[in-house]
């Protein structure tokens, strides 16, 4: 389970848990989420900005 | 007053007080200015004082923004998480959430209990739509913040204009869509206010309710649910009206109508202003640029920002929705309006004034510099406005 980071302001999509609020429950991949999906916090930042928090960490 | 000390690596010791930080009283308290026709009028008894919030508001404010004239001046950097963090700062929106309910309720009990003349009741009604639109304001600042509380306070203060879709339209809507074609919260070359609000305030209405439709859907929930926050906030305003009707008759019909009427048009007066004309680039695959600082008509002024919790630090507003109100900050070389909100408010009732101020600014900014194909063009206008502008060599920055 990965983490997902909008790199303007800081929301972390957290595969684990999901975002209950957006609808998307516990365990949905962030490659599930909608094509058009942006970040809910700032919504100025879409899913093909979203930083792998895994590959940063492994590089 | 209270001393910012923090210890940066390459910068060492940095102290930082804010100079405004009291100074944001001024946004809490202004709504209060409501009151003030009213104590006019019943110490001196003329209606024609019940005037004086409008005129205090529309022509004081501009009168100050061009005599203050602009502040620039940003926190360092290095001390804005803890300028963030500060809950002065927190509490002064939420106490203002309050004080429009407390305001709009002693000028309903006014109109209520006073036999006004027609033209008294609507310049009553107007004035407490002004700052009831001052309460979108309020809402606009909760709105943007990540806690459930502020959240929640942004769709309790939306009630008192009866506007419930405002943030959910305004924060997945406006700010994912602003400065393109697609965005009915921006307004464009050639377009006049009265014509953009036709567009602006039922565009933003469907797109609001369509934006939270799709996420109770994904929810597994219908539209209608309890967990609509757009009917949360129109539910509180039909308590709210509905009681203020109870209470104080049938007169509230016409004094809520021009009530939320006016307060409405208040927002539909800032996104007019907001981003006349300006237009994100698109990309191969169709998508947008990011929203850069040009991307919005900004206003450094010190007045009106003191009113608006500095929502006229437009630029930095759009590019980072999320950063809170005492740390937005001036950008050099920014599209810029040539006075406050208030003052460009007036200006852009009178559309031919309008587009003398506006037309040439927009067409001179750096990033277009005459190039029509880099501005949001009015379609019904298209060919018009590249007749008057189109044949000119770039222009020379003003």
């Amino acid at each position: 389970m990965a983490t997902y980071l909008c790199p303007d302001c800081g929301y972390r999509y957290d595969e684990a848990k999901g975002d209950a609020h957006e609808g998307y429950p516990p365990a949905t991949k962030f490659a599930d989420l909608p094509e058009d999906f942006v970040c809910p916090d700032c919504s100025v930042r879409a899913k093909v900005d979203f930083i792998d928090e895994s590959d940063s960490e492994s590089k | 007053m209270k001393t910012f000390v923090v210890q940066d690596p390459s910068k060492g010791q940095i102290v930082y007080q804010d100079r405004k930080r009291y100074l944001w009283l001024a946004s809490l308290f202004y709504p209060m200015a409501a009151f003030s026709g009213i104590a006019l009028y019943l110490t001196f008894g003329s209606e024609a004082w019940l005037v004086t919030p409008l005129v205090m508001t529309y022509g004081g404010a501009s009168f100050f923004d061009w005599w203050f004239g602009e502040d620039k001046h940003n926190p360092p950097e290095e001390i804005v998480p803890a300028l963030e963090d500060d809950t002065y700062y927190r509490w002064l929106p939420l106490l203002t959430v309050p004080m429009h309910i407390v305001v709009l309720l002693v000028m309903a009990a006014f109109v209520g209990t006073h036999d006004l003349s027609i033209p008294a009741l609507a310049i009553v009604a107007l004035s407490a739509g002004l700052v009831s639109g001052l309460g979108i304001n309020t809402a606009h600042e909760l709105g943007h913040k990540k806690t459930k509380f502020e959240r929640w306070m942004a769709r309790i203060v939306l009630a008192v204009p009866a506007y419930g879709h405002f943030c959910v339209e305004h924060n997945r809507g406006h700010h994912r869509h602003v400065a393109t074609p697609n965005d009915p919260a921006s307004s464009r070359l050639g377009e006049n206010i009265y014509r953009f609000a036709m567009r602006e305030i039922p565009g933003c209405f469907k797109r609001g309710w369509a934006v939270e439709a799709e996420r109770l859907q994904r929810l597994g929930k219908s539209a209608w649910h309890y967990e609509n926050e757009v009917l949360q906030s129109y539910a509180l305003t039909a308590v709210f009206q509905i009681a203020l009707i109870v209470a104080f008759g049938w007169i509230m019909l016409p004094f809520l109508a021009i009530h939320n009427f006016f307060a409405w048009w208040q927002l539909t007066s800032a996104n007019y202003i907001e981003h006349y004309g300006l237009l994100r680039k698109q990309n191969a695959n169709g998508s947008f640029e990011h929203c850069q600082p040009w991307h919005s008509w900004n206003a450094d002024y010190f007045a009106s920002n003191m009113l608006l919790y500095q929502l006229e630090r437009h630029s930095d507003h759009h590019a980072h929705p999320t950063r809170r109100y005492q740390s937005l900050r001036s950008f050099p070389n920014l599209p810029t309006l040539p006075n406050g909100y208030f003052g460009m408010y007036l200006v852009a009732l009178i559309p031919p004034l309008w587009y003398f101020v506006m037309d040439k600014r927009l067409l001179a900014l750096p990033h277009i510099n005459g190039d029509l194909s880099l501005v949001n063009i009015d379609p019904a206008r298209r060919t018009e406005m590249l007749e008057r502008y189109g044949s000119s060599a770039p222009l020379q920055a003003a």
